[in-house]
C-alpha cells in the first residue's frame, strides 16, 4: 500500500496496484489487461490448455481410483538398468533435469532478447529446442520399450490395471505433442529474430520471445504435475 | 518499493540475470528432492506431502519468475490464476464418485473381500 501512496503523491501517474488496481484495470474505459495483446492471449491459451491436461489427469484420478484390479508400479515400470541393478524412475528423472535445462535456456533466451542481444537469444532457444528435441526422442525411446518390451497397451498390460496404458499414452502422448509443437514455435521465432524480422517489421520489439518462452515454461510447468501424479504416485 | 528494482513499460519484463539462475538451480535441487522421494522408498503420509510440497514450490517458481507473473498487475494474474481453481471443486467430485464406482465394483464383481485385498 505504501508504493500505492507513493506513486500517487509523486503524481508519477501509475495506476494504482493491489486490489485498487484490479478495479481500476477493469472499470475504467480502457484496455483491462495492461500487457501487449500476444501475451495476454498466450495467458488466455495457457489458462485453457490448463484445463485440458487438468481433465486428462483427473480422469487418471479417477480410473486409477475406481480399478479393482493393482495398479502398476510406476516405480518398476520405469526402471532402466546400465549393466546393473535397474535404477528406479531413472530415465523420467533425467528427462526432468532435460526439460528444467530447457526451461532455464528459454527464460535466458528472453532475457537476452530484452536486452538486444540477438546473437545470444537465438542461440539460447535454439539451444531450448535442441533439449527440447532431446526430450521427445527419449519419450519415444520409453514408448518404445514399454509397447516392444513390457507389451503395454491402451487397452491392457501384463503388469495390473488395463486403463494404465490408455491413461499412460494419453498423458504423456499429449504433453509430448506439446513439446513437439514448442521445437517448431521455437525454431520459427529464432529464425525471424536472427533475420531481423522484429527489427523490420515490430520496431525492435522481441516480445515475441517472451511469448514463446510463456509457452515453453507452460509445457515444463505441466511436466511437473505429470511428473508427481503420474510417476511418483 | 518493490517497483523500484523494476524496469516496467507496457509488460515490458526486464530483470537481473541472477534471479533466473538461482531459481534455475532452485528447480534442479527441488527435482532432485521430488526423485529423492521415489528413490528412497518414502511412504505414505510423509511422501504425498513431500511430493504435492516439492511440486507446488516448482510451479510456483516456474509460473512466477520464468513467466514474470510475480510482477504482473493483479488484473491479470486473478484472471489466469482464479479460474484453475474451479478444478479443485472438479478433483473434489471425481474423488467422491470414484469411492462410489470402487464400492459398487466390489459389490457386482466378485468377492468384496478377495478384491479389496488385491487393491490394498
Amino acid at each position: 500500500m505504501t508504493e500505492e501512496t507513493l506513486a500517487v503523491s509523486t503524481g508519477i501517474g501509475a495506476d494504482p496496484s493491489g486490489l485498487k488496481g484490479v478495479v481500476t484495470d477493469w472499470s475504467h474505459d480502457k484496455q483491462a489487461f495492461q500487457v501487449p495483446w500476444g501475451k495476454a492471449m498466450m495467458w488466455i491459451f495457457l489458462l485453457s490448455d490448463t484445463f485440458i491436461f487438468s481433465c486428462f489427469l483427473l480422469g487418471y484420478m479417477h480410473v486409477r481410483m475406481t480399478t479393482t484390479v493393482p495398479w502398476p508400479i510406476p516405480s518398476e515400470v520405469f526402471a532402466l538398468s546400465f549393466g546393473g541393478d535397474p535404477i528406479p524412475l531413472i530415465l523420467i528423472a533425467i528427462m526432468t533435469f532435460v526439460l528444467i535445462t530447457s526451461s532455464g535456456t528459454m527464460a535466458l533466451a528472453v532475457n537476452y532478447g530484452y536486452r538486444k542481444d540477438k546473437k545470444k537469444t537465438v542461440l539460447l532457444m535454439l539451444a531450448t529446442a535442441a533439449l527440447g528435441v532431446m526430450f521427445v526422442s527419449m519419450q519415444a525411446f520409453e514408448w518404445t520399450k514399454l509397447i516392444m518390451d513390457e507389451g503395454v497397451r491402451p487397452w491392457g498390460n501384463p503388469m495390473g490395471a488395463a486403463q494404465f496404458g490408455s491413461a499412460f499414452f494419453m498423458i504423456t502422448g499429449f504433453h509430448g505433442l506439446h513439446v513437439s509443437a514448442g521445437v517448431i514455435y521455437l525454431i520459427v521465432v529464432a529464425r525471424r529474430v536472427g533475420t531481423g524480422y522484429y527489427d523490420r517489421h515490430r520496431g525492435g520489439n522481441y516480445e515475441m520471445v517472451e511469448i514463446t518462452g510463456l509457452y515453453w515454461h507452460f509445457v515444463d510447468l505441466v511436466w511437473v504435475f505429470i511428473f508427481a501424479f503420474f510417476y511418483l504416485w | 518499493m518493490a517497483h523500484a528494482e523494476v524496469t516496467q513499460v507496457e509488460g515490458h519484463q526486464q530483470h537481473p540475470l541472477g534471479i533466473y539462475l538461482g531459481v534455475w538451480l532452485l528447480l534442479f535441487v527441488l527435482s532432485g528432492f521430488s526423485y529423492a522421494v521415489d528413490y528412497f522408498q518414502l511412504q505414505g503420509l510423509l511422501r504425498w506431502s513431500l511430493i504435492i510440497l516439492f511440486m507446488l514450490l516448482k510451479a510456483g517458481f516456474i509460473i512466477g519468475i520464468f513467466m514474470h507473473m510475480a510482477w504482473e498487475r493483479l488484473a491479470l494474474i486473478s484472471a489466469i490464476l482464479l479460474p484453475p481453481l474451479c478444478l479443485l471443486i472438479f478433483i473434489g467430485l471425481m474423488a467422491t464418485e470414484a469411492d462410489y464406482t470402487f464400492l459398487a465394483r466390489l459389490v457386482a464383481f466378485g468377492p468384496a473381500a478377495e478384491i479389496a485385498e488385491a487393491h490394498h
